[in-house]
């Protein structure tokens, strides 16, 4: 049996193994290299053909002077208000999957945030635009955008928050509970402030995500050449106003597609590079 | 009998609140089901299957729609789902420790980039791309073949699933890295122990202990190339009907999200309304029924990896 | 020279700054089983890694010194750690069957990466590796089975006859009944006696019996370093260091 065949075999097809798995090896190095080509292609055409478009009577003009001014502006109040409408509720949400969560019932809850995060966010739109803009108050409405727009940030942050609260460990609740201190005081003076990397980590990425969203606003802030005009008219912001410029044909439009693209770009680039520098990487694969 | 204490009242609150995610997705079913009851009288099953999109006319097909969604989000798989796992291979089981943390950043920032962005950058730059060094060779030497028949524009099934295929990568590629670090250690070093090389340990170990959950990866990339709006409604050229049945590679089409996007604004009548609201429903069951497939994958998987198989 | 099948010179090993061995000098002679003791944490484990170049697999592993097989440097730059695993088998501490693969395929797996499946005679190879292993007649009709789907004694000599089966020239078996009832313990021990016949085996054990019982040379090492060495009688019935006499006498460990 020592000297069987297979030896033979082995140094007969060693070559040819080695081989495979030199090109096994480029091949998935290649797929890196692949995949990060169309990222640097974004960031340098957004810089290109964004930068000579950027000045200040473009930053802060309203429409009819060929500025983005409102949808600046307009991004900055959805963000504002998604988050107020959205954040606690993800929270909290958090809170009860991560300190309250082994029943049926959040079992439940924490799968179908899960399925929520996968969610086409055109249907959100569409959801929005029937209950608000056509039910409740019966016009485009900043609050119809922040409502679509919350909806795609509650599950996302109710995740986040799970997740890191759970990073926080068993010990500290239990040193809590012994000291006769109540549970939720527990949770919220030890639990979350322990956790508040994490959170604001998360939060923050989210929000950067929610920020970029267009096909939820689309139907339910139509857009906008002005300036913020109360809660039941329509209004601007940045995703919608690159979709719609790139749907005009005329090089200016388009150049203020690119133009708005490099400040869209700049507002999420910088939360996200920001958030991960200033924090560990613990909370990344929750936003992806 | 349980007493009203502060922990108590706490535990409502936080219960109730948690509620939401129930009620978002019983709202959002509840919306397009009621706003899609009159198209379906109208048009009824043929909602489904016409393949004629004629407002003017009150005929609504989404079959064409339907197709559309599903060649996109094809193509965006056939594409994507290699490049996803080369890249989670490389970063998990290859790249030297120092490089894992940036390659992993840089995929992640493909996440980060809005789908707006995508779509614009689809529109002035991929699409010369695809148009010049894929379609048109194609077309010249090969045109005889359906598949790349047609005049290439650039703007068409093709584009639009190789900008799904870009924009799917980090979903796939971070669930997968997990999948892959997942995969018990005693595993590899048996089959280090029988002399395999690095390649084979991958190839035949540890892709197949973990393909029930790169599967899941697989499923949760699909449901987000198909619910996917901007980016393929920018590329993909509308062409509305009858007239976006998928034939060629390179002609203008149409998905469920782009249809809507596109259109819902030129409803005129509450019918029309309607039936872009129908489109939303059924995009709504294809996206629930991928998304829950993918849930009870991936779970099941963590599961795994929390101890249960060793 | 004539019967020393391996053999370790100087060998030093990290883990990151954690020197895990210190001036191991030991050989390893042919057809003999050498059984490798010591209380945890004393080295055991890394040193039997060190023998197929299993060690350096571990990310922050780092080593110096030479492992000789044959007399020749297996950590030559020109050596590729892939060939050497082929000649120096392992049977690691928890039994670790293929969960994917059946039991056929399980002990055919390694020779299948070199193209065998081609062969007529991989039918052969396993059933003689199997019977080998003494695990033939227990699985013969069960060969499509999973290889989880049997006992943990069974999946242990499975793997046993995974490493067999590619007729390597030394076994090496970390603790390999750690994991296991003493029934299933002791067939693995009278299968690691029959082994060195056609194999050299080297075994790391912590318990002191089962060195005794299945080696004809023992090693004690202690914090990263060889204390004693010689035949296991010897070690055994008198031990030269104090220190190993403690170990067997039971004062710590």
């Amino acid at each position: 049996m020592r000297t069987n065949i297979f030896k033979k075999l082995d140094l007969h097809s060693y070559k040819l193994r080695k081989f495979k798995n030199k090109i096994f090896y480029i091949l998935c190095l290649s797929c890196i290299i692949v995949a990060i080509v169309p990222l640097l292609s974004i960031l340098f055409e957004v810089i290109l053909r964004g930068a000579p478009a950027i000045n200040l009577q473009f930053l802060t003009g309203n429409g009819l002077h060929g500025g983005i001014g409102p949808a600046i502006q307009g991004t900055v109040i959805l963000i504002g208000l998604t988050g107020a409408i959205g954040i606690p509720i993800g929270i909290l949400t958090g809170v009860y999957l991560s300190e309250y969560g082994t029943n049926k019932y959040a079992t439940w809850i924490r799968s179908i945030n899960d399925i929520l995060t996968g969610f086409p966010s055109i249907i959100v739109g569409i959801t929005a635009y029937s209950l608000i803009v056509i039910g409740l108050i019966g016009r485009f409405s900043p609050m119809a955008g922040a409502a679509a727009l919350s909806f795609m940030l509650i599950p996302i942050v109710a995740r986040t928050t799970e997740e890191s609260l759970k990073l926080v460990p068993n010990s500290a609740r239990e040193a809590a509970m012994a000291l006769g201190i109540h549970r939720w005081r527990t949770i919220i003076s030890i639990i979350l402030p322990s956790a508040k990397g994490g959170l604001i980590t998360g939060t923050l990425l989210a929000v950067a995500r929610i920020a970029g969203e267009t096909a939820p606003i689309l139907l339910t802030i139509m857009g906008s050449n002005f300036f913020f005009q109360g809660f039941s008219a329509p209004m601007d912001a940045l995703p919608l106003r690159i979709y719609l410029n790139s749907q005009l044909h005329t090089q200016i439009a388009q150049t203020q597609a690119w133009g708005a693209a490099l400040v869209l770009i700049l507002i999420v680039l910088t939360l996200n590079i920001g958030v991960r520098l200033a924090s560990n990487n613990r909370y990344r694969k929750i936003t992806r | 009998m349980t007493k009203l204490t502060g922990d108590n009242i706490f535990k409502c609150i936080v219960a109730v609140i948690a509620a939401f995610a129930a009620i978002i997705l019983i709202v959002n079913a509840y919306v397009l089901i009621t706003g899609s009851v009159r198209v379906f009288s109208v048009s009824g099953f043929g909602f489904i299957s016409g393949r004629s999109w004629n407002p003017g006319a009150s005929t609504f097909g989404v079959l064409p729609a339907i197709l559309g969604t599903l060649i996109t989000s094809g193509i965006a798989l056939l594409v994507g789902v290699p490049l996803s796992l080369g890249i989670a291979i490389f970063i998990v089981e290859m790249a030297p420790r120092a490089v894992r943390v940036p390659f992993s950043y840089l995929i992640e920032m493909l996440a980060a980039v809005p789908s707006v962005i995508y779509g614009l950058w689809g529109m002035f730059v991929l699409r010369f791309w695809v148009l010049d060094y894929i379609e048109t060779p194609l077309n010249t030497y090969l045109g005889w073949f359906p598949l790349f028949s047609g005049t290439p524009t650039g703007y068409g099934f093709l584009t639009a699933g190789l900008i799904l295929a870009i924009m799917i990568i980090p979903t796939i590629a971070s669930v997968s890295r997990e999948v892959i670090s997942a995969v018990p250690n005693s595993i590899k070093e048996a089959a280090y122990g029988i002399g395999a090389t690095k390649g084979e340990v991958i190839h035949h170990w540890v892709l197949s202990y973990g393909r029930s959950g790169i599967f899941g990866a697989i499923i949760l990339g699909l449901g987000r190339a198909i619910g996917e709006t901007m980016a393929v409604t920018m590329v993909i050229g509308n062409a509305a009907g009858a007239k976006g049945m998928p034939v060629s590679l390179f002609q203008p089409g149409q998905t469920l999200p782009s249809l809507i996007a596109g259109g819902f604004f030129d409803s005129q009548t509450p019918l029309q309304s309607s039936a872009y609201i129908g489109a939303g429903l059924v995009l709504l069951v294809i996206s629930l029924l991928i998304n829950i497939a993918a849930h009870v994958m991936v779970t099941r998987v963590l599961k795994v990896k929390g101890g249960a198989i060793e | 020279m004539d019967n020393i099948k391996m053999q370790s010179v100087d060998l030093n090993a990290w883990f990151g700054t954690k020197q895990a061995l210190r001036d191991i000098n030991l050989s390893i002679k042919t057809n003999a089983v050498t059984a490798i003791i010591g209380p945890s944490g004393c080295g055991k484990s890394t040193f039997i890694r060190t023998l197929n170049r299993m060690h350096e697999l571990a990310p922050t592993a780092k080593m110096t010194g030479q492992i000789l097989l044959d007399n020749q440097n297996i950590y030559n730059p020109t050596v590729d750690p892939v060939m050497i695993r082929r000649r120096v088998g392992m049977v690691f501490q928890k039994p670790n069957p293929f969960p994917t693969m059946s039991i056929y395929d399980n002990v055919a797996a390694g020779l299948k990466l070199t193209g065998a499946h081609k062969d007529k005679n991989l039918d052969d190879v396993v059933k003689h590796s199997l019977q080998q292993a003494t695990l033939w007649d227990e699985v013969k009709d069960d060969l499509k089975k999973p290889g989880t789907s049997i006992s943990g004694g069974q999946q242990q000599r499975l793997c046993i006859a995974r490493a067999i089966a590619l007729q390597p020239e030394v076994i090496l078996m970390d603790e390999p009944t750690s994991a296991l009832d003493p029934i299933a313990s002791a067939k693995i021990e009278r299968l690691i006696v029959e082994l060195k016949k056609n194999y050299t085996v080297a075994i790391v054990t912590h318990n002191m019996q089962q060195a005794s019982r299945v080696s004809d040379y023992t090693a004690f090492m202690y914090l990263g370093s060889l204390i004693e060495f010689g035949a296991t009688k010897d070690i055994f019935e008198s031990p030269k260091n104090q220190l190993t006499e403690k170990y067997l006498t039971g004062e710590f460990g």
